[in-house]
């Protein structure tokens, strides 16, 4: 059997223990009296102030290199920072998806001029960027895309609609992924991905999905001969897929992963410690020996991060473990609990457990359904 | 890895590798001894990894021991390893003499004590102790006591002990013994030694062997999945085999750091809360892969003849020796509730 998984325990240096001393002063500051279910949105969260004040503290592109403005600190460091974040429920969203993947894109496949036009701005919180990836009729199956980018004088005429698109009506930036060439058979060749200016490019047509809670956070993105110039192109024309799985890589490793129930953790936990017994006690028991393990996981493949090692294998395990943690709180949350899941009325505990059930069906879909994570490990099983 | 931790992982690899093969464990399963992969892995020095090289060990840490605790699972080698590597650190920590040959560890059952006493110039050892790992074939018993209020680490031979033999569902001996005011070997306090270190240790060392033990089932149904063939492909072809392998593979990941994560706490001190994490989700992970590792064999998984069950049997018996996961889940819930909700995270992250 091929070796499959290296996890190896790591321990986040000293630099890294003071900096999340500094991050959860900071973050008591910033959030103070946020309630609980606040708190619950976390990712879902968008306030570009917020992501004003985190830039200013240096704690985006912390990795970075400093002629971009990075920080070139540790990816254990940024650990710190994140998972301190979403702990915290700090609302991230208006900075986190270039932190995470679309500025580590740019410094490893972009031009010199995208680097220099992009990072600073994403390390000052000012810039905000979207994914474009799944399609109307390619989700799981990516690599079936459609949407064309045709090559003209001078850039690239692009008509498709991408969807699933978060924050893209809030955006400045979308990291789109094109298809501009069509080789029979292959479809994982002739991909292409570019850097969209969402607000100075004609032809696109930006509508909301609203998901099952009614709230606006997707989009349908709509390309109608949208013109995107030769200088927006991320890496060569048919490096898209490579380089998509490579961002995916980034996007599955954090430890996002497994704290998206965080808030509903804290409250159950309230819950059970209001009057103690036998039942709560192991039911709290068990949810925090898996809590426990997942951040040595995830704390790993900082590790690995850190390390220059490929994370592909190891990030899709951490995922599809920890969102199958995620997934069972509300569950546990029923069988402790008479609490019904409320929206506007009811308890702390009974309004996240109502936020949290309504977004739990998420944890597995997005960034790689559970089915293609757990086919990625097959495949570094050996069995395909 | 350390040095060490990788020298003991090259040794002890091939050495169960050439020595506890199918016939090994199934001869031992009818009651044999393995003298010989015994004195094999004494001369490798494996037993006694975190006692001193003055005397007579390996000198290493508790990570270095898991690397060796592990591949006995994942190898389900037949014998007291993980006990006597236990023993030998409480020995030590109390300042005796580790002897030769294979240790035990009583009492192992939460609720059981063993009273010591003082007799002439020495101690004598009274009680009975059930379940006992290993009890017949053990050459000296190691027991946690009180003494003067004080915890206390006594060395009885087992001799020593009237044995009654039983096994657990894997066929390892284990045995009640009964002391009636047994002489002592020796006894001295073990300062930084809890009362119910055994509990606590073998709870680890359990974890670490269930991790080991689910490498082998995975092991043994991608080999399984790739090799069978229905409906004219590899069994492994199939998504929904793919699939719960794949969830198999995460529960030998999540066992294996937190088994590890334990070994490297009692490194640093008090292992108390590592010990209960690892203890609980080696345990869930114990239930769940080995089911699914026999769904994936099919029926001939179910077979003696077939070693699937060297593996799955240890699983369902480990996972409740030295404390169960609920019994260990109930201690770690309400130290968290003790410590309130809003203490979570800051406790967590910590450690």
């Amino acid at each position: 059997m091929p070796a499959t998984f290296r996890f190896a325990l790591r321990d986040l240096p000293p630099e890294a223990e003071s900096l999340r001393a500094e991050v959860r002063h900071f973050l008591a500051e910033q959030l103070g009296g946020a309630r609980p279910v606040k708190r619950a949105k976390s990712w879902g969260g968008f306030d570009r102030e917020f992501s004003r004040r985190v830039g200013a503290r240096g704690w985006i592109g912390m990795t970075w290199p400093k002629q971009y403005g990075g920080h070139e600190r540790s990816y254990l460091e940024r650990y710190v920072v994140l998972e301190e974040m979403l702990a915290a429920g700090a609302p991230v969203s208006a900075h986190w998806v270039a932190d995470r993947q679309s500025g580590p894109l740019l410094l490893r496949f972009g031009t010199e001029a995208q680097r220099e036009q992009i990072l600073p701005g994403i390390v000052r919180g000012e810039l905000a960027f979207a994914i474009g990836m799944s399609e109307p009729d390619s989700g799981s199956d990516l690599a079936s895309i459609r949407t064309r980018a045709t090559k003209v004088d001078g850039g690239y005429l692009v008509n498709g609609t991408k969807v699933w698109t978060s924050n893209a009506h809030l955006s400045d930036y979308l990291i789109a992924l094109f298809r501009t060439q069509v080789v029979p058979d292959k479809k994982h060749e002739g991909l292409t991905q570019f850097l969209v200016d969402l607000r100075n490019t004609k032809g696109i047509t930006i509508r909301p999905i609203v998901d099952l809670a009614g709230k606006h956070h997707f989009n349908e993105v709509n390309f109608t001969d949208a013109f995107v110039p030769d200088d927006a192109r991320v890496g060569n024309e048919g490096d898209g897929w490579k380089q998509v799985t490579a961002e995916l890589g980034y996007e599955r490793s954090g430890p996002e992963r497994y704290l998206s129930s965080i808030s509903l953790i804290r409250e159950l936990v309230r819950e059970v410690a209001a009057r103690p017994d036998d039942r709560g006690a192991e039911a709290v028991g068990r949810m925090v020996a898996s809590l426990a393990t997942l951040r040595q996981m995830s704390t790993s493949v900082a590790g690995m991060l850190q390390a220059g090692e490929n994370t592909y294998l190891e990030a899709a395990a951490v995922k599809d473990v920890g969102t199958t943690f995620e997934q069972s709180i509300p569950e546990l949350t029923h069988a402790l609990l008479d609490a019904e899941p409320t929206i506007a009325s009811g308890s702390d505990l009974q309004q996240v457990l109502g936020y949290i059930t309504q977004t739990a069906p998420s944890f597995s879909l997005r960034g790689g359904t559970r089915e293609i994570l757990r086919g990625i490990i097959a495949r570094g099983l050996g069995l395909r | 890895m350390s040095e060490l931790g990788s020298l003991l992982a090259d040794t002890v690899g091939r050495l169960f590798g050439t020595l506890a093969t199918k016939e090994l464990i199934e001869s031992s399963e009818k009651g044999a001894w393995p003298e010989k992969l015994w004195r094999a892995l004494e001369e490798g020095g494996l037993t006694l990894p975190l006692v001193s090289e003055a005397a007579g060990g390996a000198g290493g840490t508790w990570l270095d021991a898991h690397v060796v605790v592990r591949a006995a699972g994942r190898h389900t080698a037949p014998v007291p390893l993980a006990e006597t590597i236990t023993a030998g650190w409480l020995l030590s920590r109390a300042g005796l003499e580790v002897p030769l040959g294979p240790l035990t560890l009583a009492p192992v059952r939460s609720g059981e004590r063993l009273t010591l006493a003082r007799r002439g110039g020495g101690f004598s050892l009274s009680g009975t102790a059930t379940r006992v790992p290993w009890g017949r074939h053990a050459g000296h018993v190691v027991s946690v006591t009180e003494l003067d209020g004080r915890a206390t680490v006594a060395l009885v031979a087992a001799g020593g002990a009237r044995v009654t033999e039983d096994t657990n569902l894997a066929l390892e001996p284990r045995d009640t013994l009964l002391f009636d005011a047994a002489p002592v070997v020796a006894a001295a306090p073990a300062p930084g030694v809890a009362l119910d270190a055994i509990r606590l240790y073998g709870a680890m060392a359990r974890a670490a062997q269930m991790a080991g033990a689910l490498d082998s089932c995975l092991e043994q149904a991608v080999r399984y999945a790739t090799e069978r063939k229905q409906f004219g492909r590899p069994i492994g072809s199939f998504q929904v085999i793919q699939q719960n392998l794949a969830v198999l593979a995460g529960h030998v990941a999540a066992s294996g750091i937190a088994a590890e994560s334990a070994f490297r706490a009692a490194d640093r001190g008090d292992a108390r809360f590592e010990v209960a994490v690892a203890k609980i989700r080696a345990g869930e992970a114990a239930g769940v892969g080995a089911g699914i590792a026999h769904q994936a064999h099919g029926a001939i998984g179910f077979t003696y003849e077939h070693s699937l069950h060297f593996a799955t049997r240890r699983l369902w018996s480990w996972r409740a020796e030295f404390g169960s996961e609920s019994a260990w889940a109930r201690e770690l819930g309400h130290a968290v509730a003790a410590r309130g909700a809003d203490a979570l995270w800051t406790d967590l992250t910590a450690r």
